[in-house]
């Protein structure tokens, strides 16, 4: 079974939902925990793990061989994202505007550019206990988070088989990058915070969701501030809020300091064993 | 003209409501652009008029004529992102997975694919509450963020700033390293990072700040909220001593940050925030910088 947390606002507790909820599981069962924010990758902050797998991440792009190349021009011609560009008697090639159609390489009559490697992230696996914790990270400079996040879900899925509640821990947003994160989970939780902005991005969230055909529910973190619009919001829309995180100026500071909440708080704990119930009579009616 | 540009790697920093602050202060003097166009939250403080909606058309997306098709499947063997599976024994384009890199239609035995033009949102350029202009825009759900409308709604904001001879442009960025960040801070004269004291706040902002550096644009960070973490906060102070960053200012944990927002107002036009006059002298800091 596979959760993403997602938001449409950065900053509303993601990735305290993610680790912590993932700390919880971890306590009964097997869970994996998956950080596909990978522009900014934080969840590694709060887990504790050993590091028992690394590898380097790379994405596809051409390579010019001058001494084949006839000057043709078709790679320019077919390339729809001006990463190729023939000046003179030279091709260019803009990696970071490369999206690895391979249409210029298996295009080029003469086998001109052929496609190599070129690093963008690193893939890092830990486990503690019943935790598997897999995160990537983006090299700074590397502009498309996309294929790294594919390449990231495509190991977990490799790795771990079906029947395992996996938590993806998503980017902030609405746009490509999101859409990479939760279009092949089973289920996805919004979170959101109860003011103007958080309502805001919600909508845009859901309509994300719905766009994208998903089944999802909300978490209300930060409850306490703001007003009541999100969740008459929700109610309106007819979307389960599945658990409402108060506001506490102490939980802001146990994750400051990198740290779990979910064994120091008791109204936290709570709330937590409310998202975990409802994943599992997920995961039941799934399994039916 | 100076334009600056404000980031934070991390979300929820409190980056929007400070830059909003800066341009209520700016007043008419400033051009305002919400270059978080994936989230864009500041037309809810400042109340843009929409005025003058424009339809914004990046990328391509491929389209199969089901009357030309002949089912040969070259498309799908080429697409190296499986975005033309076979649905009821026909091959379909799945607008979320295809990149419209127009491949497919290229080698189409049968030219059954054209490549058709995606409107991903619209961009606006609006006369806000303070009588400034603010060019902001709204992308579509799912649409593809390459940086390209972050880029026209900063380049248009300095259009109507040189036009109109304005000091300064005033530039929301969103979270991040990709392309929409790398679009925002491009020809930027000062950067400002917000950013609050926590292992993650930290964390984003020395990463944010890699890039940063890959620009050589000078830099500036408010630390918000910082009575919430004092050690992480003193890290925070070193880095920016230790990278030649100019620390703006501290603003201590405020409750009012969220109650202005909740009435739509920017800290500084909400009477009961004690921070107040902290961002007055911060917006002061940044132009004074911004101008060296």
């Amino acid at each position: 079974m596979n959760i993403a947390i997602a938001s449409g606002k950065g900053g509303t507790g993601k990735t305290t939902i993610s680790t912590n909820l993932a700390a919880l599981f971890a306590e009964k069962q097997k869970v994996i925990l998956s950080d596909l924010d990978v522009e900014e990758p934080n969840s590694g902050l709060f887990i504790e793990a050993e590091l028992v797998h690394e590898e380097n991440k790379f994405k596809m792009i051409p390579e010019w061989v001058e001494d084949k190349c006839t000057l043709c021009g078709i790679c320019q011609d077919v390339c729809n994202f001006h990463a190729v560009i023939q000046l003179g008697t030279k091709i260019m090639i803009f990696p970071e505007l490369c999206h690895s159609c391979y249409a210029c390489s298996e295009l080029c009559p003469t086998e001109a550019l052929p496609m190599m490697q070129k690093k963008m992230g690193v893939l890092k696996h830990f486990d503690s206990g019943n935790l598997s914790f897999i995160e990537s990270r983006l090299d700074v400079g590397e502009e498309q988070a996309v294929p790294l996040i594919a390449q990231t879900i495509e190991y977990v899925r490799e790795k771990f088989t079906d029947n395992i509640i996996k938590i993806y821990d998503a980017p902030p947003g609405t746009s490509c990058p999101v859409i990479e994160a939760t279009k092949d989970a089973d289920f996805v939780i919004l979170v959101t915070e109860p003011t103007p902005f958080g309502l805001h991005d919600l909508k845009l969230a859901v309509e994300t969701m719905r766009e994208l055909k998903k089944e999802f529910a909300v978490i209300v973190n930060r409850d306490g501030i703001g007003n009541d619009d999100v969740l008459e919001y929700c109610n309106t829309e007819t979307i389960p809020v599945i658990a409402k995180i108060p506001n506490d100026r102490r939980i802001a500071e146990l994750y400051s300091s990198g740290k779990l909440i979910y064994n120091q708080h008791i109204e936290v704990r709570k709330q937590l064993e409310s998202i975990k119930d409802y994943i599992l009579d997920l995961n039941q009616s799934s399994v039916k | 003209m100076k334009e600056i540009v404000i980031i934070s790697g991390k979300g929820g920093t409190g980056k929007t409501s400070i830059t909003a602050s800066f341009a209520v202060l700016g007043g008419k003097n400033v051009v305002v652009a919400d270059c978080d166009v994936d989230a864009a939250d500041m037309h809810l403080l400042m109340q843009p008029d929409f005025a003058q909606p424009e339809d914004f058309y990046s990328g391509e997306l491929a389209v199969i004529d089901q009357d030309k098709c002949t089912q040969c499947g070259e498309c799908a063997d080429v697409c190296r992102f499986s975005a033309i599976p076979v649905i009821d024994g026909q091959y379909i384009v799945d607008a979320l997975s295809c990149e419209g890199c127009g491949y497919c239609a290229r080698i189409c035995p049968t030219e059954a694919i054209t490549n058709v033009e995606l409107m991903v949102g619209k961009w606006y350029t609006s006369t806000v509450k303070t009588g400034g202009t603010m060019v902001h825009a709204k992308l579509g759900v799912g649409a593809d963020n390459s940086g390209k409308l972050v880029a026209k709604v900063k380049n248009e904001a300095k259009k109507i700033s040189s036009n109109t001879n304005k000091d300064y442009i005033i530039v929301d960025g969103s979270p991040g390293i990709g392309c929409p960040v790398v679009s925002s801070i491009s020809g930027a004269n000062f950067v400002v990072l917000v950013t609050e004291p926590s292992v993650s706040g930290l964390h984003d902002l020395k990463r944010v700040y890699q890039l940063v550096k890959k620009f050589k644009i000078k830099a500036g960070c408010i630390i918000n909220k910082s009575d919430i973490n004092k050690e992480v906060s003193k890290e925070i102070e070193k880095f920016l001593e230790k990278e030649d960053i100019v620390h703006i200012s501290s603003l201590p944990y405020d409750e009012t940050f969220t109650e202005a927002m909740t009435e739509g107002k920017t800290i500084v036009e909400y009477e009961k925030s004690k921070l107040y006059n902290s961002i007055v002298e911060s917006w002061k800091k940044v132009q004074l910088i911004a101008n060296k």
